[in-house]
Formats: structure tokens, C-alpha cells, sequence
């Protein structure tokens, strides 16, 4: 049984003139006909599943619909088309220093952010000591947020979904923050609840990341998903990729052709 | 129904903690933040007193209780739905993030006018005694307007969050036509002199019809009819409708647009 079914998903994002424009605007344009919506595919036709326990990297270059296709796992965002099926609990920390409230003190914001998670108030009275020590915050505690670095900020927010023990886990561009004591930190604590089972979903910047705490891996690329399958064989056929070592289509087939003789790497 | 309980309690925690950080963010946790939402009706009470006294007070019984009325229920409904306008788009950080209901953020809001009101009403009920109203006890029906009144505001947020994400010059219309709203809820005048084909029409404005049920429990002592009460449910109805289809509608289409 898998705990993640991600089937053909596409999804279209709207840009265009309707953003900023207003009622009265709007209305003038729908009546001259110079209303415009572009629409583009953000993802197109991505498939996957996850098993328990199992840790997905994604990798791609900017724009390769890596944030997009999470909003769509985390339930966030509807697929345009095709459908993703989930099972049990989730918690997903996207771009996480955002949506923190920089009036709010860091022990405010903590509970806050605790709430959205999905926790009850009396995990949070029981973990609020774990967390602010984790995050290494504790003569912050009463601090407004705004007068945190944004290293800090981000440590909090790791260290708050980090204690939960969701079935699957999103996180995205977690772990590139904080400075490398923090990093090998975090690294070890992903270890940790990977080890306890969780699923988990990363989005990374940093191949060598992936390769080393995931045991697969998905390749987007402008929207289209070029290879999904053992995270060695990806990273090493992505990282050859961005080398300039073999084309898009090379490496494409490179990764169908191990996919075939791949075994669990586990 | 047990599923609704569910969720409310699921939810009740985050509810809670953006309540709490609504609160503290409005007040600045200053004390005088609290008094002045109270003191900033009644100065608009006594300017009004001051100005209008001359043209229309002097053949209304208890012109300040009357007026208190019509500001009672229009600052309210013109605070709730003024800030539960930008409810949605000013937590946009957190809904294109986590996947949470997004009608919270407009009830969070709520619950701080409702506060608000709340007050307003002890102050309204010390100016009665001093205007020398006499308390019976349908002033317990007040309990409907009011409720309406809350329903009504939410209905009117969730519309109006809704449009504000899709068009950013909600807020100016919105200032114009709350404006032009209070000249025509006869907040400060009486309706009498006009004909009774125009006073009809008065009745198609909800919030003419909650202050008017104010005035009638307070001042006349008397109760609206059953026609009288079924106008404002199905006003409050409608409203309430639309929201929740709006909501429901866009639910995940909101962030295309912020």
C-alpha cells in the first residue's frame, strides 16, 4: 500500500492581466475585449508513489515546477488535471521563514506556527522547551520576530515541524538554511525520523544532499518529469547534466535504462 | 454534524492562536488601544449630537438614544466588514503555505469587532439609563438583531475577502458605498416626513432593519412583526450564501491570484 500516489498530475497556473488590475479596470477590459489570462503548465503528466518510509528527493533547475507539484501534494493547491492520493497525516513546510509574524514574539510565533501544523496546545506546552532548544533560540524566547536573522528564522521553523511524526513530511529548501553546525544538525534529525518512518519529501538545491539522505528520486525539468526512480543513478545523471557532460535527452535515457535493471537500493 | 464538531476542534487551536495574535497586533498590547475603540464611537456620537440636534432632535423622543442606535449598529457592521475585507490577502503568507481553512482568518477578525461591540453596547446601555429609557424585558429579543447582525457582517467579510483578493480596489468602492449606506440608514434622521412608498424602500437596506429593531425594543418598546424578522433572516440568508459559495468556489484558486 502506498502512502503517496501522485498520478499524471498536471497542473496550470494563471498569469496574466487579472492580477492588480481592479473591479473597475477589469470591467472596461472585459467590455473592449482586451482581457487576456496566459495560462501555462507549471507541471505537466507527473507520476509517482511513495512507499512508507520511503525519502523522495526532487531536483530541478528554477522554474522546473518543484514548489508547485508540493502545493499540490500538501493539498494546498487542486491539480488541473490527474489526481494524488494520500494517506494518513501531513505536514508540509513550504519556504518555511515565511508566514511567521515579525510583531509576534519568537515563543508567540512558535505556538502559532504549531497550531497550523495541525498540533494540539498541549503538544505544544509539552515540546515548546525541545523546540527552542533545538533551534538554539532560548534567550530570544520573548524577542519580537523581526529582530531574528533569517537563519534563526528558518531554524525555528525546522525545529517545529521536525517534531512532529507525521505519515509523510514536505519539506522544501529546509535544509540549505542555517550555518553548517545547524545544517549537520537538521541532517541528523531527517536521519532520525526517517529512521522512525516517516515519509518524506525533499526539495533540494544541493544534489550531493539528496544523494546522500534519499533513497529516491524525481527529476523535473520545465514542468515535465524526466526521470523518477533510484536517487544514486538520478543525482548522478542530473549532476552529469548540469556539467554540460550529456543532453537532456542522453540522461534521460540513461535513467530509463537503469530504471529497468534497478533494484531496490535500500 | 459530528463531522462539523470535528473539524471545529481539530481547528479550535489555530483558531485560538490567530484570535490571540489578531488581538495583540490591533492594540499593540498598549492599554489605551482597548479604551480608544470605545472612546472613537462616542466622540462620533457627540459631533452628531452637537450638529444634528437643531434639524431632527427636537421632535424625536430620546434623539440621543436614537442616534446611539444607528451608530451602534453601523460602526460595527462598518468595522467587521472593513477589516474582514483584508483578512484573506493579509494572511496570504500562510494559506499559499498550509493547507488550513481560510475562513478562520475572517473569524478571527470577527471575534475582535465582536469585542468590540460588545463594549459599545455596556457604554450604549449607561447612556439609555441616562437618557431615562425604562427597561422591560424585551429587551432580551435585542439578542436577534444582533445575531443577524454578527451573521450578517460574516456574510458580507466572506464576499468581500473573497473579491479583495481578485480585485485590490475593493476597499476604495467599498469606503464610497459604505458611505453612501449610512446616509440612507437614516442614522440621524427619521424616515416620517418622507412618503410611504419611499419609507418601503428603506426596508430593502439590512442594516436600516437591524437599527430599526434597536430603536423599536428600545425606544418604543415595542416588537417588530413576524414579517419584520423574517426580512432580515433571509437578508442574512442570502449574504451568508454567497459567501460560503464564494469560499467554497475559489477555496484553491485563491493563490493564482496573490
Amino acid at each position: 500500500m502506498s502512502i503517496l500516489e501522485v498520478h499524471n498530475v498536471s497542473i496550470r497556473y494563471m498569469t496574466g492581466d487579472f492580477k492588480e488590475i481592479g473591479l473597475k479596470e477589469y470591467v472596461m477590459r472585459k467590455i473592449r475585449g482586451e482581457y487576456r489570462v496566459r495560462e501555462f503548465w507549471a507541471d505537466r503528466n507527473i507520476s509517482f508513489s511513495l512507499e512508507k518510509g520511503d525519502m523522495l528527493g526532487i531536483i530541478g533547475t528554477n522554474g522546473a515546477g518543484k514548489s508547485t507539484l508540493l502545493k499540490a501534494v500538501s493539498g494546498i493547491m487542486e491539480p488541473t488535471g490527474g489526481y494524488v492520493k494520500r494517506e494518513g497525516s501531513i505536514a508540509a513546510l513550504l519556504e518555511l521563514a515565511s508566514g511567521f509574524d515579525g510583531d509576534l514574539t519568537v515563543r508567540e510565533n512558535a505556538y502559532l506556527r504549531g497550531a497550523m501544523l495541525g498540533y494540539t496546545r498541549k503538544f505544544m506546552d509539552e515540546t515548546y522547551g525541545r523546540i527552542i532548544e533545538f533551534a538554539e533560540l532560548r534567550e530570544f524566547e520573548d524577542r519580537p520576530f523581526k529582530q531574528l536573522s533569517s537563519g534563526m528564522k528558518s531554524r525555528l521553523a525546522f525545529s517545529i515541524a521536525s517534531l512532529v511524526q507525521p505519515d509523510l513530511l514536505i519539506l522544501d529548501e529546509v535544509l540549505s538554511v542555517g550555518d553548517g553546525a545547524f545544517r549537520r544538525k537538521s541532517e541528523a534529525k531527517m536521519r532520525e525520523i526517517m529512521a522512525g518512518g516517516a515519509t518524506t519529501i525533499l526539495v533540494s538545491h544541493s544534489v550531493q544532499q539528496v544523494e546522500e539522505l534519499c533513497n529516491k528520486a524525481l527529476w523535473l525539468e520545465k514542468g515535465r518529469q524526466v526521470a523518477f526512480g533510484g536517487a544514486r543513478r538520478i543525482c548522478g545523471a542530473y549532476q552529469q547534466y548540469l556539467d554540460k557532460a550529456v543532453t537532456l535527452e542522453q540522461a534521460k535515457a540513461a535513467c530509463a535504462a537503469e530504471a529497468g535493471t534497478e533494484t531496490d537500493e535500500r | 454534524m459530528l463531522q462539523i464538531r470535528q473539524r471545529v476542534e481539530h481547528h479550535r487551536f489555530l483558531f485560538e492562536e490567530l484570535v490571540k495574535r489578531d488581538f495583540k497586533k490591533k492594540y499593540k498590547r498598549t492599554v489605551l488601544g482597548m479604551v480608544w475603540s470605545v472612546l472613537s464611537p462616542l466622540l462620533t456620537l457627540l459631533v452628531m449630537k452637537l450638529v444634528f440636534t437643531q434639524f431632527f432632535g427636537r421632535n424625536t423622543p430620546h434623539y440621543t438614544t436614537y442616534l446611539f442606535c444607528g451608530n451602534l449598529v453601523f460602526s460595527c457592521f462598518n468595522e467587521s466588514t472593513g477589516q474582514g475585507m483584508t483578512s484573506l490577502m493579509g494572511n496570504a503568507s500562510i494559506f499559499t503555505k498550509v493547507n488550513v481553512p481560510k475562513y478562520l482568518f475572517l473569524f478571527s477578525k470577527n471575534v475582535q469587532t465582536l469585542i468590540n461591540f460588545g463594549l459599545s453596547l455596556c457604554v450604549f446601555f449607561v447612556f439609555c439609563v441616562l437618557d431615562q429609557i425604562t427597561f422591560t424585558w424585551k429587551f432580551i429579543l435585542l439578542l436577534y438583531p444582533v445575531v443577524c447582525l454578527v451573521l450578517f457582517n460574516i456574510g458580507v467579510g466572506l464576499v468581500l475577502s473573497a473579491l479583495f483578493v481578485f480585485f485590490r480596489d475593493i476597499q476604495y468602492l467599498w469606503s464610497v458605498f459604505t458611505m453612501l449606506l449610512m446616509y440612507m440608514s437614516a442614522i440621524f434622521y427619521t424616515i416620517e416626513n418622507y412618503s410611504p412608498m419611499v419609507q418601503n424602500l428603506f426596508l430593502l437596506n439590512p442594516v436600516y432593519l437591524f437599527i430599526r429593531y434597536f430603536r423599536k425594543i428600545v425606544i418604543e418598546a415595542t416588537i417588530p412583526t413576524v414579517w419584520f424578522h423574517l426580512l432580515m433572516a433571509v437578508d442574512v440568508a442570502i449574504v451568508l450564501g454567497l459567501g460560503c459559495w464564494m469560499y467554497k468556489k475559489y477555496n484553491t484558486r485563491f493563490l493564482y491570484y496573490v
